[in-house]
């Protein structure tokens, strides 16, 4: 069981940590009607790192996420990855960046009248000419990247939650993404599934020396997986440490909110 | 009370459809590319519905017949119903009773699959995998709409002039036979030039219209839907209701077009 923090991604990867970020929000505010949901947010993930974000349920991780990938635009602040401002790009810019980025959703969000396969075959089929054979080889080591190799040709309605967020992270995975965001990969699931589905990003971390963004509750996972650990209050990073300092942290604020936690 | 907003978000759904259909009209060169999804909806739309069409279609045929052949028969013209039965069909009642049909099956069905991808985060899975949803999901359910509610417009027409003979020989004396003639002299092109007159056409005409309405309203209500179970069940109430108000009004701009004086 892992107790100490994981070495830097970047690290692993073989070389120093390249200094530009990949990921920045800077000043982002977002409200919905009268809720101020980020207040001011800045953050940064330099290339090959993960950035874990804790916080309170509903203090706006997800929205995070949701600004990164386009799906939200912010109130005010810059949201840029890659040095592109995400506001400024045009629809088909977008699309080509997102292209470069994977997206793990809470739920898997997997289409739920295509088979397990055909799910993480779907980028491949829609946005390039690869030939039936190669789309169904990918898919296969993505599968077997994620430990269910027999899964093809199973519907998301028969398969577990843990099982989902596999097909979900092999779906992300499929293009090779030089960025991934993870929403909640945790969420749901049991203990044992949980570590299972942590180790294996731990893994895709080393192997693949690609950067992340995670939103996550839970102790264990950010322990294995996580570079840095950003704390989520009122809109605001209230503290962002490695994760062995973070844990030993006497903030009052996160003493009080680790108190509570599960793990 | 605000009484601009009702105003205001009925405006914003009909721009949304226009554009839906911009959308759809820039993607048609996509259609052979979609074959077997369109062949899917065209299997989940017509092929499902069509019993429905057929007990519907029977009994409308049955009282049309019914209704106008009690007037023509106190005036001795009776054996003008099977005329009157067959133009009623293909002018109005075939492409109508089976929008009516389609509406309350098909477009309930699209925006609720639909809807229930938007509120279970897939619409957004797909923005964010660059599919274009419009591609995978919009375009094949209106070609399919476009293709089955002319054919279950047959179908309505075809079942309701038969049950319509069925009325005249049982209940009004008038023989099949006389019927029959009737009804097929009155779906004659009176020229001779086209296999079918006006009539069938524009019938048809009608249901290609309609079912492309259908198939958009039905689409942008489950594109649009927010808010879990309940604002997926609103989708599908608004879905139905605005497209019978359009194929009402739709309808009648259309009859006016083709049958004015």
């Amino acid at each position: 069981m892992s107790a100490g923090p994981a070495p830097r991604a970047a690290d692993r990867a073989s070389g120093r940590p390249d200094s530009e970020p990949v990921i920045e929000l800077r000043d982002v505010v977002k409200s919905f009607g009268t809720q101020r949901v980020l207040d001011g947010l800045s953050l940064q993930v330099p290339r090959g790192q993960c950035l874990a974000i804790m916080g309170a349920s509903g203090s706006g991780k997800s929205v995070i996420l949701r600004h990164v990938i386009g799906l939200l635009r912010a109130d005010s602040g810059i949201v840029s990855v890659e040095g592109r401002d995400i506001a400024k790009l045009k629809r088909r810019e977008l699309s080509e960046l997102r292209k470069r980025m994977g997206f793990l959703f809470q739920e898997g969000a997997l289409i739920n009248w295509l088979s397990v396969g055909e799910n993480v075959a779907l980028p491949l089929r829609e946005n390039t000419s690869m030939k039936d054979a190669e789309i169904r080889e990918r898919v296969q080591a993505k599968l077997e990247l994620v430990r269910i190799p027999d899964a093809w040709n199973k519907m998301p309605s028969q398969i577990s939650g843990g099982m989902k967020k596999r097909v979900g992270l092999a779906r992300a995975l499929i293009t090779d993404p030089e960025i991934v965001l993870y929403d909640e990969p945790n969420a749901g699931l049991d203990p044992e599934i949980s570590q299972s589905i942590n180790e294996l990003l731990r893994e895709l971390h080393e192997r693949l020396h690609v950067t992340a963004l995670l939103v996550e509750h839970r102790v264990r996972c950010i322990r294995t997986v996580a570079d840095e650990v950003l704390f989520l209050e009122k809109g605001r990073a209230l503290i962002q440490l490695p994760p062995r300092e973070f844990f030993a942290s006497d903030n009052p604020r996160l003493v009080q909110f680790l108190g509570t936690d599960p793990d | 009370m605000n009484f601009a907003r009702p105003i205001t978000a009925t405006a914003e759904g009909l721009g949304y459809q226009l554009e839906l259909l911009g959308s759809v009209i820039v993607r048609l060169y996509a259609v052979p590319a979609r074959a077997r999804l369109i062949a899917d909806q065209i299997y989940q739309s017509a092929l499902r519905t069509v019993h429905v069409v057929l007990v519907v279609g029977l009994f409308i045929g049955m009282i049309v017949a019914l209704q106008t052949g009690i007037e023509l028969a106190r005036i001795g013209q009776q054996d003008q119903i099977g005329t009157i039965v067959a133009l009623s069909m293909a002018r109005e009642m075939g492409p109508f009773i089976t929008a009516t049909i389609l509406a309350a099956t098909a477009g309930s069905s699209m925006a609720a699959e639909l809807g229930t991808m938007s509120v279970s985060d897939e619409l957004a899975a797909l923005e964010v995998l660059s599919v274009d949803r419009v591609k995978l999901l919009v375009l094949p359910r209106v070609v399919a709409l476009a293709i089955a509610a002319p054919l279950l417009t047959i179908v309505c027409d075809t079942i309701g002039i038969i049950g319509g003979g069925f009325v005249a020989q049982s209940q009004l004396n008038v023989s099949y036979q006389l019927y029959i003639d009737s009804a097929v002299e009155a779906l004659r092109d009176p020229a001779h030039i086209l296999p079918l007159p006006k009539d069938v056409y524009g019938g048809l005409f009608k249901s290609v219209v309609f079912g492309v309405i259908i198939a958009l309203i039905g689409c942008a209500a489950g594109l649009r839907a927010q808010g879990g179970a309940l604002g997926v069940g609103n989708a599908t109430r608004s879905a139905v209701r605005d497209a019978i108000i359009a194929i009402i009004i739709t309808n009648y701009f259309i009859t006016w077009a083709l049958y004015q004086q």
